[in-house]
């Protein structure tokens, strides 16, 4: 019994952290049609940039703990806002209009680059945030010892999705950038500046990327190519939601989350199978992901 | 038709020529060093996830080594200059990209760039397929940290491939007998291992060997997650909930201060003893994130677990002022390398100032007991070409005061106690109780 509410439990953990992770994928290839493999990079320079602040704010004792959790998100938005920014302006809108395919190869470089940038800024020696993560302290729920870290990751989640979804559902920009999803053409010709659109949605994206690496960082050692790593299980929660659906991620990522846990508890030999098998299985049945839409090809 | 004349004749020329120094180095004369100098490829990781924990340190510590060698500040017996009187050049390769990629540079180090020696090599696998390739070109190659037990099983009769390094089954039955002697009444055990062949031949050789030295113990718990995972929440709930004494891991690098981080922040290493066969390689970052007592291996006795003798005190020494940082494991076995290299060259019989042909090196190092910075080496095991030590475990205390962790309560096995004999593979021995061992 104690397994199964370790596996609810570890479930819902993992699932609030792919979510992070997914969210700011989902977001621009929803808006933009651009399948972002430097969104792992984007992760990585966040838990860069908060893994080398904060530790060097506890480990000089400076001050109050609640102002390095500050420090964790201020760094993280700065870094999404200066990176997004920057590469937007600089390289994505000279790309806009081109073909998927190509946009999947210049943002691949764009991944081989900003790893190479990490490493000159950042070394090879890895970051170790540990204080954030450990001050917290743990929890005792239902006989199992759980992070409270963790436990704050999977609220920052649920706000996040929920915030994303209102923004979308609920608010005039919201609207704007459904009709955008929609048909970008159409949008264009009722007067939305979709080209400002594009680059308020980039860096939001990039922000969600910086985002879910900063608040990683306490909870791992930050080393060259962690951004690589995510990319893939990104994808994969992306792919299952239907791309471009807040809704299909949160989804995705709770379907992997929970199979995932369940792997590890009762066969492990099956975990690193089981995601890429969720994600078969779905797009056996729905291709499009769960939440996808079918659209019609424009000739 | 007359320049194909000419052609031929001047390669009727240059042929007796190319003839003579292709016999020269057959006969394994001392040949000039070219432009004077021994020249070393040094090949470790310079980036990924492999870099900081392993790639760094080593090619620090071969540059301190270098330097020092150059200048001839060494303790003796390595007091000559440089190599055997030639001075040290050192051409630092990236291990990162895989075999092929390997094999490719390989090539260009020993044909292109035409080191001397090659010295280098973590990745098991980058090492099974440098090894042919090296015994082909009759290129003189040290493999300073791979771990596979296959090297000298896929080729039983090396000429020019040594590993100065201690195989990796070495050190799961080290640590195996590490918890015999620490932790006798220790019954459930758990595991956790990254997925892929060195995870899983190290579970195998700790379960094998706890099987022979704790025949009570029972495994409750293994988990094999991706490698570079990084996120362990699931793995720690389900260690926690089969309740182990032990945990074993043969994590490495980000994974392994992930795990420790993880799993301290939840209790699970309070409930249970960690045993990290490659933990010494992050004894200055854990501070106070781990628990005293974690059983820590440093993979043989180096890094915090190197003797304190001349060697080993000038290289600290000389390391910490270069880098403020002491050296790890790694560090500690790429010097070990070094002055494996060094001893070969200059017990090669040939000038001083002259560099010895790679086979005059292989001969001398082949079955060589030489001095090092981990003690005495020697080259006991693979018909000469695999070295043979002890291996020495320890447990993680963190000092509040000085904000530092140390090692305390280490017990060292001899070579003789933790190695399989050659003709027999490492389970073999294992399961048949370890025959022959020499145990203190």
């Amino acid at each position: 019994m104690m397994s199964l509410y370790a596996v609810l439990i570890d479930g819902a953990i993992y699932a609030s952290w792919l979510f992070l992770v997914a969210a700011g994928l989902t977001v621009i290839y929803g808006v933009m049609r651009i399948l972002n493999m430097a969104h792992g990079s984007f992760y990585a320079i966040g838990a860069y940039a908060a893994a080398s602040l904060v530790g060097w704010y506890f480990n000089n004792g400076i001050g109050p703990v609640w102002v390095g959790y500050l420090m964790m998100l201020g760094c993280a938005l700065a870094a999404g806002l200066v990176v997004g920014l920057l590469i937007e302006r600089g390289l994505l809108r000279f790309m806009y209009g081109r073909d998927e395919v190509l946009m999947v190869i210049i943002t691949y470089a764009l991944l081989l680059i900003l790893e190479d940038a990490m490493k000159m800024i950042w070394g090879v020696n890895p970051y170790f945030a540990y204080q954030p993560y450990a001050e917290m302290g743990r929890s005792v729920l239902a006989g199992l010892k759980v992070s409270n870290y963790d436990l704050m990751l999977v609220g920052v989640s649920l706000v996040l999705g929920l915030s994303l979804w209102l923004w979308l559902e609920r608010t005039h920009q919201g609207k704007v950038l459904r009709a955008v999803i929609h048909d970008r053409e159409v949008a264009q010709a009722m007067g939305v500046n979709v080209r400002r659109v594009f680059t308020l949605v980039f860096i939001l994206g990039t922000v969600l990327g910086t985002l879910a690496g900063a608040l990683t960082a306490p909870a791992i050692s930050v080393a060259p190519g962690i951004g690589v790593e995510i990319i893939v299980l990104a994808f994969a929660v992306v792919v299952i939601g239907g791309m471009g659906s807040i809704e299909g991620a949160a989804l995705g990522a709770l379907l992997v989350g929970l199979s995932r846990a369940a792997a590890v508890h009762y066969a492990p030999q099956f975990e690193l199978f089981v995601i890429y098998g969720v994600m078969a299985l779905v797009l056996a049945v729905r291709p499009q992901g769960l939440f996808g839409r079918v659209l019609a090809r424009k000739i | 038709m007359n320049n194909y004349k000419k052609r031929l004749q001047q390669h009727c020329k240059t042929l007796p020529l190319a003839l003579a120094i292709a016999a020269a180095g057959f006969n394994g004369a001392a040949v000039a060093a070219e432009n004077g100098k021994f020249r070393i490829g040094v090949v470790t990781f310079l980036s990924g996830p492999a870099a900081g924990p392993f790639g760094e340190p080593s090619a620090n510590a071969a540059k301190v080594l270098v330097e020092g060698l150059n200048q001839g500040k060494l303790p003796a017996p390595y007091d000559k200059l440089g190599i055997n009187g030639a001075e040290i050049e050192m051409v630092i390769i990236d291990e990162a990209g895989g075999a092929a990629k390997q094999v490719e540079e390989f090539r260009n180090l020993v044909q292109r760039q035409k080191v001397d020696a090659v010295v280098g090599y973590i990745s098991s696998g980058d090492c099974l397929a440098i090894a042919p390739v090296a015994e082909e070109l009759g290129a003189m190659t040290v493999f300073y940290d791979c771990g596979t037990s296959q090297l000298f099983t896929e080729d039983k009769t090396p000429q020019y491939v040594f590993r100065t390094s201690l195989d990796a089954a070495v050190d799961n039955i080290g640590a195996a007998r590490y918890l015999a002697k620490t932790r006798p009444d220790a019954v459930r055990i758990g595991g956790i291992q990254q997925n892929y062949a060195w995870g899983q031949d190290s579970w195998s050789d700790f379960t094998l060997s706890m099987a022979q030295v704790m025949p009570k113990s029972q495994v409750v718990e293994s988990q094999m997650p991706k490698v570079f995972q990084g996120q362990y929440g699931a793995e720690i709930s389900a260690l926690s909930v089969k309740r182990p004494d032990i945990i074993h891991s043969s994590f490495w690098g980000g994974d392994m201060e992930a795990l420790v981080l993880q799993a301290n922040s939840r209790g699970l290493l309070e409930d249970a003893t960690a045993v990290l066969t490659c933990g010494e390689s992050a004894l200055e970052r854990y501070k106070d994130q781990a628990p005293n007592g974690m059983i820590i291996g440093g993979r043989g006795p180096f890094g915090a677990f190197a003797p304190d003798n001349a060697l080993n005190n000038w290289f600290t020494r000389q390391y910490q002022a270069a880098y403020k940082s002491s050296p790890t494991y790694p560090a500690s076995k790429m010097a070990q390398a070094i002055l494996g290299l060094k001893f070969a060259a200059e017990n090669a019989g040939a000038q001083a100032g002259t560099v010895p042909a790679p086979l005059e090196m292989a001969k001398a190092m082949k079955g060589a007991t030489f001095e090092s910075v981990s003690g005495t080496v020697q080259m006991a095991r693979a018909g000469g070409h695999q070295a043979m030590q002890g291996i020495a475990y320890g447990e993680y205390h963190y000092d509040a005061a000085t904000k530092k962790g140390s090692v305390q309560n280490v017990i060292a096995f001899s070579g003789e106690c933790v190695t399989p004999p050659d003709g027999t593979t490492a389970h073999d021995w294992i399961k048949a109780g370890f025959p022959g061992a020499q145990c203190n």
